[in-house]
């Protein structure tokens, strides 16, 4: 398409950029640099695409960029740590909107192409619309939108048929001379419309992997583009991020034990989480004096933050109150579930926002072994990422997933808002073990208290 | 292009792609994630050549093709401010004071 040395080269260049930023992104040491490295490639890449031969509409392109740029650049400063996943969803739905609308203008437009490039442009078409729709559902329901996972009868059927429709017609006016209109429209209506539906009933808890899995969608159908527009930079950064997408959420769902395939076909419902045995005992409630005192005279702390301290804004003083137990010698670690927070990883940005160094934090692998050590582990607002359920109750829904056992600690505080139950709705035994104790509060204000007392037995 | 030229470009690419994460650890998972979404946001300049080569007559074509420029540019920067917020948030125990609110 392009015979532009030049313009060719560029891409090249930008296509190489991309992929060593995203290898550069893979360690903490040279994330930074990869992101930037990357940046400076997009901006090249748009800025040489306006000398494409034969362009027209130029004024209307620019417009375009610098509204959609400036609206989510504005946004993506403003926005709070605590609901990046959901900003994550949304800018991918983006780049799957643009994907399917490049679709949708070479219909319109009636380009003729080959059989193969035909299919790649229809099947674009479906994946970016999906990742479109779909993302715009995840968002909603990050938001808090949209709390309720909504499950159509006969849920799976109809999720196969629709594809089959969509697809059988996205063929036919792939293959038609000069498609009418009208079926462009039902055609995109539909892809749209299976977006929707697949995610649906897809529960808040397994929505990281959701978006992940949207994510290398957007990438798969960016790739195929590729294919329909001639562009090798789009089908080399299309299909990096459609592969390593892909095994990024394999990893995600490796790490909450859910296989992809139950996440999709099978979710997580209210009926299978009431399903598990109910728990014997009761819940005991410590005063914010009594987990001071465990803490401060104790040798070994580990923390268990969830995303209930996230949203209470509370990781600073988290930080703070563990400043000063290691001032009067008391050794601190932060154990972090792979799915801590909304997304693998988030809690870690979220503490390291906070100042909290990487070698106070450690992964599930690292610190299971020292709970048996530790005088205190400290839950703060997690739950279902410490419930022995998962180790002992076979007919619990999150039977299997990996846990960190705070349970075996000398002592267990939680710090928790209520009594409900977790974001899964599952009961947790932790709570009514004989060493765990209940701090109720929001994170927020409990650990301010803490503090208080700490300071008090200092001096 | 050659239809077997594109299938050797995609099975490289889907390779590469593995490799290049492969042994990324737990805590890069969600900037990384944010940072794939950055590089596939590159569907701009797909956008633009489909907004570029539209018919200036045709008020459908310069609408989607409007929407996809605007839509790939927000995926783009959007992409960008986030994964970069993020990144900039890692820091080792020399630099934590550093650490914003």
């Amino acid at each position: 398409m392009t015979s532009n040395w030049f313009i060719n080269a560029s891409y090249f260049g930008v296509a190489l950029v991309f992929i060593l930023g995203l290898k550069a992104m893979s360690s903490p040491v040279t994330a930074r640099k990869g992101i930037i490295w990357a940046g400076f490639a997009m901006i090249a890449a748009t800025v040489v695409t306006f000398f494409l031969p034969n362009l027209h509409n130029i004024g209307l392109m620019v417009l375009a960029i610098v509204l959609g740029g400036g609206l989510a650049w504005w946004s993506g400063k403003v926005v709070k740590m605590t609901d990046m996943p959901q900003m994550v969803a949304i800018y991918n739905g983006m780049g799957g909107g643009a994907a399917a609308g490049i679709a949708a203008v070479e219909l319109v437009r009636g380009v003729q192409h080959s059989a193969m490039v035909s299919t790649l442009l229809v099947l674009g078409a479906i994946i970016g619309s999906v990742a479109f729709s779909g993302s715009c559902v995840a968002f909603a329901k990050l938001q808090g939108l949209m709390n309720k996972a909504i499950r159509l009868p006969y849920q799976n059927n109809v999720n196969f048929f629709l594809t089959l429709i969509t697809f059988g017609i996205g063929l036919t006016i792939g293959y038609a001379d000069s498609p009418g209109g009208f079926e462009i429209f039902l055609f995109f209506a539909l892809a749209l419309a299976l977006g929707v539906v697949l995610v649906l009933p897809i529960g808040g808890a397994d929505m990281p992997v959701v978006i992940s899995l949207l994510n290398a969608f957007t990438g798969l159908a960016v790739g195929f583009k590729g294919f329909v527009l001639g562009n090798p930079a789009l089908i080399v950064a299309g299909i990096v991020v459609g592969a390593s997408g892909t095994l990024l959420t394999q990893l995600m769902a490796k790490a909450m034990n859910r296989p992809i395939k139950n996440i999709i076909f099978a979710p997580l419902t209210g009926e299978a989480a009431e399903s598990g045995a109910e728990v014997e005992g009761t819940m005991r409630e410590a005063s914010a004096l009594d987990a001071a005192a465990l803490m401060r005279y104790g040798q070994k702390v580990i923390i268990v933050p969830g995303y209930g301290m996230a949203v209470a804004g509370a990781q600073h003083k988290v930080w703070e109150m563990a400043q000063l137990l290691e001032e009067g010698g008391v050794e601190v670690a932060f154990a972090i579930h792979p799915v801590a927070g909304r997304m693998p990883g988030h809690m870690n940005v979220l503490l390291a926002e906070a100042g909290v160094p990487y070698d106070k934090i450690f992964d599930l692998e690292e610190i299971n072994a020292d709970f048996a050590q530790a005088d205190v582990a400290l839950v703060i607002g997690a739950n279902d990422v410490v419930n022995p359920v998962a180790r002992t109750d076979k007919s619990s829904p999150i039977y299997g997933m990996p846990i960190l056992n705070a349970d075996l600690a000398q002592n267990v505080i939680v710090v928790k808002r209520g009594k409900g139950a977790g974001y899964s709705g599952i009961e947790n035994a932790l709570f009514y073990k004989e060493n765990c104790r209940m701090l109720y509060g929001s994170a927020q204000s409990a650990i301010s208290e803490v503090i208080t007392h700490v300071k008090a037995l200092e001096a | 292009m050659d239809g077997f030229t594109a299938l050797y470009i995609f099975m490289l690419a889907a390779f590469t792609g593995y490799e290049v994460i492969s042994r990324v650890p737990v805590i890069l998972h969600t900037p990384l994630m944010s940072g794939s979404n950055f590089v596939h946001g590159v569907v701009l300049i797909g956008a633009m050549a489909a907004l570029g080569h539209a018919d200036p007559d045709d008020p459908v074509q310069l609408l989607i093709g409007f929407l996809a420029v605007f839509l790939g540019a927000a995926n783009a920067a959007g992409g960008y401010v986030v994964t970069e917020r993020m990144l900039g948030m890692f820091k080792t125990r020399e630099g934590k004071e550093g650490g914003a609110k």
